[in-house]
């Protein structure tokens, strides 16, 4: 049961860590990389809190092992803002009030992230489809629907916008 | 919730995998997709020595067809299933499927053969795999041998894999032109198992049935081909009375487990509701 070497990408920055082959990726990012976005809700893979991002796909970190992300790159919540400037997904739910309690914030906002690169002009039925992963017990989902919808137009604006020179 | 110790091994061919399951017997788990192995290892009711992960191996990945048979990798994610252009053409009801199992996330990381292998009839693949008339096939130390779907789930966490064995491929032929097909999946919310849930796929000329398949999910100790209820059907016209008769004959092979789902007699009328619903809905397609 010896301990394995894995080296991978985190929110931009090359990591190399000693871990033992059952630490969980949750696990992982919250206590060795003290990134404590990503939640530990449910612990079964079913609510969502402890959503990342993988090699570009959304996956609950508490259902896979930190050894299996050997050569990934992961982003996680405290990934989403560059240079001090929130990330759309997340003025989006400051903005559409997306949130009470926000336990299960760090999720709906690392999925919002990859659902709308996936899909940048979604129905309201698809932004309900795209986020069913994450579970809220707080805002009756609607506000979470409407910051989704505010993301996806502020990304689309952004895109329109010539790269300053 | 922290899982048991084991050690680790990423195998980068199925041989190189075939070989670590030899070596190590009962002491390895293959490892799949997770989404059922982790959940039971953090409760303890899985304790391997050894976890054998077969998500570095391209080779069960993908989808192909190869000799008028589609060939999907027992490694190939739901999502990618999903998503399949050659799927959706050829055999659409693998999408339609995938498409009621769990969530994003989750589809991202289990896995159609993990699915089948495991061997829980509660997952959606094993009574789809059976309506498809699949074959699976396995790899063990003396090379490949195929097995049908009908012939390969033994009871609940039981099949035909041998201790040494993978499931590396699933060969499902495409549809014909004007094959209708539907899965009627009862659930209590989105990612939820079914309480109970039937697929079909269906064949008529002239309006009488010439080709049916029955799968049920989640209604005996293993999924179900519902072969009495079929015969009833062959040769016939699809009349309120012939379903009613199939329903009843769907009932009578059930045998389902109670749970916060809902109890036997509850799941055992479903099976009935849902073969008849999705009857209906794939006749919709034959015309």
């Amino acid at each position: 049961m010896s301990k394995k070497i894995i080296s991978m990408n985190v929110n931009g920055k090359k990591i190399e860590e000693a871990v033992e082959p059952r630490t969980l990726l949750v696990h992982f990012l919250r206590e060795k990389m003290h990134l404590t976005g990503a939640h530990i809700g449910c612990e079964t893979s079913h609510c969502g809190a402890c959503t990342v991002d993988i090699d570009g796909e959304s996956v609950k970190s508490c259902t896979c092992f930190a050894v299996q992300c050997e050569g990934s790159e992961v982003i996680t919540v405290e990934g989403l803002a560059q240079g001090g400037v929130l990330h759309a997904v997340q003025e989006g739910f400051y903005k559409e009030h997306g949130l009470q309690c926000g336990f299960c914030t760090p999720g709906m906002l690392t999925r919002a992230y990859r659902f709308l690169q996936d899909n940048p002009n979604p129905t309201e039925e698809e932004i309900r489809s795209g986020m069913s992963g994450n579970l809220c017990r707080c805002t009756g989902y609607q506000n979470i629907v409407k910051a989704v919808q505010y993301a996806a137009n502020k990304l689309r604006e952004d895109a329109k916008k010539p790269v300053a020179a | 919730m922290i899982p048991p110790s084991f050690d680790y091994h990423c195998p980068k061919t199925v041989s190189e995998a075939v070989a670590l399951l030899t070596k190590f017997g009962d002491e390895a788990k293959i490892l799949a997709g997770g989404h059922s192995l982790l959940p039971m290892m953090k409760l303890r009711f899985a304790e391997p020595a050894n976890l054998i992960d077969l998500n570095k191996i391209p080779e069960l990945r993908g989808i192909k067809e190869e000799g008028g048979v589609i060939k999907i990798g027992a490694m190939t994610t739901e999502n990618q299933i999903l998503f399949s252009e050659l799927l959706q053409k050829k055999i659409p009801l693998l999408p339609e499927v995938a498409k009621l199992i769990a969530d994003p996330q989750v589809r991202n990381r289990g896995t159609i053969g993990g699915d089948i292998a495991h061997g829980d009839p509660a997952n959606d693949h094993p009574a789809i795999a059976m309506a498809l008339d699949a074959i699976f096939v396995l790899q063990g130390p003396n090379g490949q041998r195929k097995v049908n779907a009908v012939d390969f789930f033994h009871g609940t966490y039981m099949t035909a894999l041998a201790e040494d064995e993978i499931l590396v491929s699933i060969e499902v032929s495409p549809f014909a032109p004007k094959t209708g097909y539907a899965y009627h999946k009862l659930k209590r919310k989105t990612g939820d198992w079914a309480t109970a849930a039937a697929a079909v796929v269906l064949q008529m000329s002239g309006g009488k049935v010439t080709h049916v398949a029955i799968g049920l999910t989640n209604v005996a100790p293993t999924a179900l081909r519902a072969s009495a209820a079929e015969k009833l059907m062959i040769g016939k016209e699809v009349t309120p009375a012939l379903l009613d008769q199939v329903a009843e004959s769907v009932r009578s092979i059930c045998d389902p487990a109670e749970d916060l789902r809902g109890d036997a007699e509850y799941k055992t009328a479903m099976a009935g509701e849902m073969t008849r619903r999705a009857i209906t809905a794939a006749m919709v397609y034959c015309k």
